[in-house]
């Protein structure tokens, strides 16, 4: 019986590939053929999706992207046994987009069926579980501090250190949290994990329980993602069953107890003390730092909160040694990050990588450059709080500090393609408009000022007054800036100063004064 | 948003919404949940449910209504037959997001966050649907489509609608 996937994630599904594997089913029924269809998480190759790979003698044979009118000829050209056809890519593994990267955290994703506890395990899973129940909860952390490792939601701190600092916390009740309100434009990999290896996440949270000494876990989903909801529940309903959580994980007297709890469309939710504020039942509203999560945080209790890829990683430096993590890197960026590949570009979908690579490379090597074929006129990194960089930035490597030194931000490591028609003045506008729109409304300079700034870009392109209202947008950028407690209404200049300063021309700024 | 593929909702009732803040009071910081619960149930919080749920939490009505508010998936009124969702974000409007939008919104007729008239259309701007590699996207009655065209996005919805009738 030959295997066939079909990937369930969102974004394969968004293109047809229920709807292929149904066809595929229908095929196979109809001329008698034994088939299993494996509704696989994503490779991360979007622009090939619907991605289906077949389990030949001699490993598994994509072809992509596949209709459901493709179907009979593929079983005509004999694609069970790999056989030639206009859609075929050879081995998977061969593919040249894939085979030049380094799936650490990703390494199971596309890979295994994602609700199989056996295929989990047969591919690595519970391995740094098994060592995680036999340390300490300070050995864990030093190994983690020791890998270097920096949370890859957005911030880069270092986790270890976050990791010792709820582990020393006073208190007998702590939590552990998973921050997974992945709502930066440009950023899917957070989903994609969920979708396609949940298992993985689930044991990061068992072993972050064990070396904080936190019982309590909690998921925090954005609600754009009800597919990752579903399938995270049934995973650890299904861990639960294994024995992976519960009163007695893997039949130790480590106890640890998971839940999902559900966004509800607020994007500052994803800033770490407001999606606290929603999982206590109040409304996203950011708080003030000291006290830090990790000492006061969830209900008032020692909190360690990481991003699903910020676990992940901990799987492997735990399962592999910190050393091997540590080697992978440049400068002070260690171990892998994952880049997504967005918006206008040719080949899009997931890069993991070591850091090392410039913009530019990603662009044009992995990504192709733009998918209507124009040229690229600017790149967006790092969310909607990121910079859109011009290509005369293109040879800036994906690193933390280089990107900092340069007026810009990796993020969570989402990268947007614009190619030449984008109009940056409408791109300076939505950055204040989204602002407006999701700020949580304690600051005045985000909750004012970004309505404000609507205003004011408006008025430019209108062209009144525009040295004065450039002028003007500069200083609402610099109180925005100094006088916002949290990253919306901080960071909501950095996408507009990159504008003023990469592309006046879309906001006429090099015409001057008109007024 | 989590069951728009579920069972249809059902219409108001105190009694209904009653068993259904009553199935998740006993989380902690439950409040969440519950309107999630109430929505998910009857397809938007009723004013009635303020109260009910206040009283059943141990808080004001005031922070309830707080709440309700505050979070764009949380509605009040009822919702349309159909509801679509168009994402506005960034790498969606590389992809020529910005005019799907404004083709909804006319295409449609009503601006986003409204509802049809005859109630069949529920319009709402979304920002990131985590598809950014496959935009422009948008959801219609809870299930994802990515690489919609203006043609599509119509095509979609109308049928939508036809399943309706």
């Amino acid at each position: 019986m030959t295997a066939i996937f079909v990937p369930r994630d969102s974004a394969a599904r968004s293109v047809g590939a229920d709807q292929v594997a149904a066809a595929v089913a229908a095929h196979a029924a109809r001329s008698g053929t034994a088939v299993e269809i494996v509704r696989n998480g994503s490779r991360g190759l979007m622009w090939l999706e619907p991605l289906v790979e077949v389990d030949t003698t001699e490993g598994r044979v994509a072809y992509g992207p596949v209709t459901p009118d493709d179907v009979v000829g593929l079983f005509e050209a004999g694609f069970l046994h790999g056989g030639a056809h206009p859609l075929g890519h050879g081995p998977t593994d061969r593919i040249p987009w894939l085979a030049d990267q380094d799936r650490l955290t990703f390494a199971r994703v596309g890979i295994v069926d994602p609700l199989s506890t056996e295929d989990y395990v047969a591919h690595g899973g519970l391995t740094a579980l098994r060592r995680a129940v036999e340390l300490t909860g300070e050995q864990i952390c030093d190994e983690v501090a020791d890998s270097g490792l920096r949370g890859r939601g957005g911030a880069g701190f270092p986790t270890g250190t976050k990791w010792r600092t709820v582990l020393t916390a006073p208190g007998s009740e702590k939590f552990a949290v998973c921050n997974a309100d992945e709502g930066d434009s440009g950023t899917f990999a957070d989903r994609m994990l969920m979708e396609g290896d949940p298992y993985m996440l689930i044991e990061g949270m068992i072993v972050a329980g064990i070396a904080v000494g936190a019982r309590h876990g909690l998921i925090y989903i954005r609600s754009e993602y009800p597919d990752a909801v579903a399938t995270l529940r049934v995973a650890i309903r299904a861990a639960y069953g294994a024995g992976w959580l519960g009163p007695h994980v893997l039949g130790t007297d480590h106890a640890f107890d998971l839940e999902i709890r559900v966004g509800a469309g607020a994007y500052v939710c994803g800033e770490e003390t407001a999606m606290l504020e929603s999982l206590e039942g109040k409304r996203g509203v950011v708080r003030s730092k000291p006290p830090l999560p990790a000492l006061a945080g969830l209900f008032g209790k020692p909190t360690l909160i990481n991003n699903p890829l910020s676990l992940a990683s901990v799987l492997v430096v735990l399962a592999r040694g910190a050393e091997f993590y540590r080697e992978f890197g440049v400068g002070r960026s260690r171990g892998t990050q994952v880049f997504q590949l967005a918006g206008n570009v040719a080949r899009g979908g997931i890069v993991e990588t070591a850091f090392g690579m410039t913009v530019g490379q990603m662009v044009q090597e992995f990504g192709g450059g733009t998918s209507t074929g124009r040229p690229v006129r600017a790149v967006q990194v790092g969310g909607p709080l990121g910079a859109y960089l011009p290509p005369a930035q293109f040879d800036l490597p994906l690193d933390y500090e280089a990107f900092a030194e340069a007026g810009a931000m990796i993020g969570h490591g989402g990268i947007v393609v614009f190619d030449d028609t984008v109009d940056m003045a409408a791109q300076a506008r939505f950055a204040m408009e989204f602002c407006a729109a999701e700020s949580c409304g304690k600051c005045t300079p985000c909750r004012v000022g970004a309505v404000r700034g609507v205003e004011v870009i408006d008025r430019i392109v209108a062209g009144r007054e525009v040295a004065t209202n450039i002028a003007l947008l500069q200083d609402l950028c610099e109180v925005m800036t100094d006088g916002s407690l949290c990253a919306m209404g901080g960071l909501t200049p950095m996408p507009v100063r990159s504008v003023l300063r990469h592309f006046p021309e879309d906001l006429d700024a090099s015409e001057g004064a008109r007024s | 948003m989590a069951s728009e593929n579920s069972p249809r909702h059902i219409p108001w009732s105190p009694e209904a919404a009653r068993e259904t803040i009553e199935s998740h009071a006993e989380l902690r910081g439950p409040l969440l949940p519950v309107l999630h619960a109430l929505q998910d149930t009857f397809g938007y919080v009723d004013q009635e449910a303020v109260p009910l749920v206040a009283k059943a939490l141990n808080l004001s009505r005031a922070d309830v209504h707080g709440v309700l508010t505050f979070y764009s998936d949380l509605r009040t009124t009822p919702p349309g037959k159909v509801h679509v969702q168009v994402c506005r974000g960034e790498a969606c409007q590389a992809v020529g997001g910005h005019a799907l939008a404004a083709h909804a919104t006319r295409s449609v007729g009503v601006a986003f966050g409204g509802t049809t008239a005859a109630g069949t259309v529920t319009l709402d701007e979304v920002f990131c649907l985590g598809n950014c590699a496959l935009g422009p996207s948008v959801t219609v009655d809870g299930h994802l489509h990515g690489r919609v065209s203006a043609a599509a996005l119509d095509r979609l919805v109308g049928d939508a609608v036809g399943d309706q009738r």
